[in-house]
């Protein structure tokens, strides 16, 4: 019982405390390079919830969303690449982005086991809490850390995306109920 | 063509749809880096809207009074006559903070 409350509060604590964010204080400055792979992985990360929820969603406005999520992170991630081709830049793995994708396939496993209008809602509630996570560590640490003016912004465009899509999310998540 | 004289000529056809007001004009709106812009504008009925999206992602012009839904797809246009007056405030679905006025004038 003990183990199960304490993983539980673990759990929450990830979910209230971004782990992104967390990351991001530990280190002292984030590098280009690892900004482009988290911003990158951040992308692909999405982009797999959206894949899941074309199979899975029943409701047509949320197969809808995960469309559009698909397309626009496929847009972005696109740009980011011919970016760091261009300034020659390796994206470099590390913790934040190994962490970012650790919650990430966890939560796919998760939403694996919903169907219908349970997986519907617990889709969209997490891109909701997915995209403010983002938004915030892009805020306060990926933009102002980026040296490079081209990625810092790019990853402005990118902040501008999230936000819609927090708000678009926020608003088939008020129609699901 | 030299920069300044592509100014003076854009200079006089701008100045030209203004001393003309009884003839329809087209406006153009444009969606760059996620923003509208002009995020205001006075058109009159008749006139056409010029949409253009220079972003790589799809954007609409959706009226929030189902007056108009405009589908922009990446780096393409699309035009739509106004037919109706008053002010109508308009958004991307795909991306609601992107809002926008259009104010028409009957």
């Amino acid at each position: 019982m003990f183990v199960r409350w304490s993983a539980a509060i673990a759990a929450a604590v990830l979910l209230s405390s971004p782990v992104l964010l967390q990351d991001a204080h530990a280190a002292d400055k984030l590098t280009d390079p690892q900004i482009a792979h988290i911003a990158y992985t951040a992308g692909v990360i999405d982009i797999n919830a959206a894949k899941q929820a074309q199979k899975k969603a029943k409701s047509k406005d949320v197969k809808a969303f995960a469309e559009d999520m698909l397309r626009d992170h496929e847009a972005v991630n696109k740009q980011a690449l011919a970016l760091v081709k261009k300034l020659n830049v390796t994206p470099e793995d590390n913790d934040t982005s190994k962490a970012l994708s650790k919650q990430a396939s966890d939560k796919l496993a998760e939403l694996d086991k919903l169907d219908g209008a349970a997986f519907d809602k617990a889709y969209v509630a997490n891109e909701v809490a997915y995209h403010k996570t983002v938004n915030g560590a892009l805020e306060s640490q990926l933009i102002p850390s980026a040296s490079n003016a081209e990625l810092k912004s790019l990853l402005q465009t990118g902040l501008k995306i999230f936000q819609g899509h927090q708000q678009h999310a926020e608003h088939v998540a008020a129609e699901l109920k | 063509m030299k920069p300044g004289r592509f100014a003076a000529i854009a200079l006089a056809v701008g100045s030209l749809s203004i001393s003309v007001p009884a003839r329809a004009a087209t406006i153009e709106i444009t969606m760059e880096n996620l923003v509208i812009s002009p995020a205001e504008v006075s058109a009159k009925v008749g006139d056409t809207i010029t949409w253009i999206n220079k972003d790589v992602f799809a954007h609409t012009a959706t009226a929030t009074n189902g007056d108009f839904d405009v589908m922009l797809p990446p780096k393409k246009s699309a035009t739509s006559v106004l037919k109706k007056g008053g002010t109508v405030d308009y958004y991307c679905r795909y991306h609601p903070n992107m809002k926008a006025t259009l104010k028409i004038e009957p």
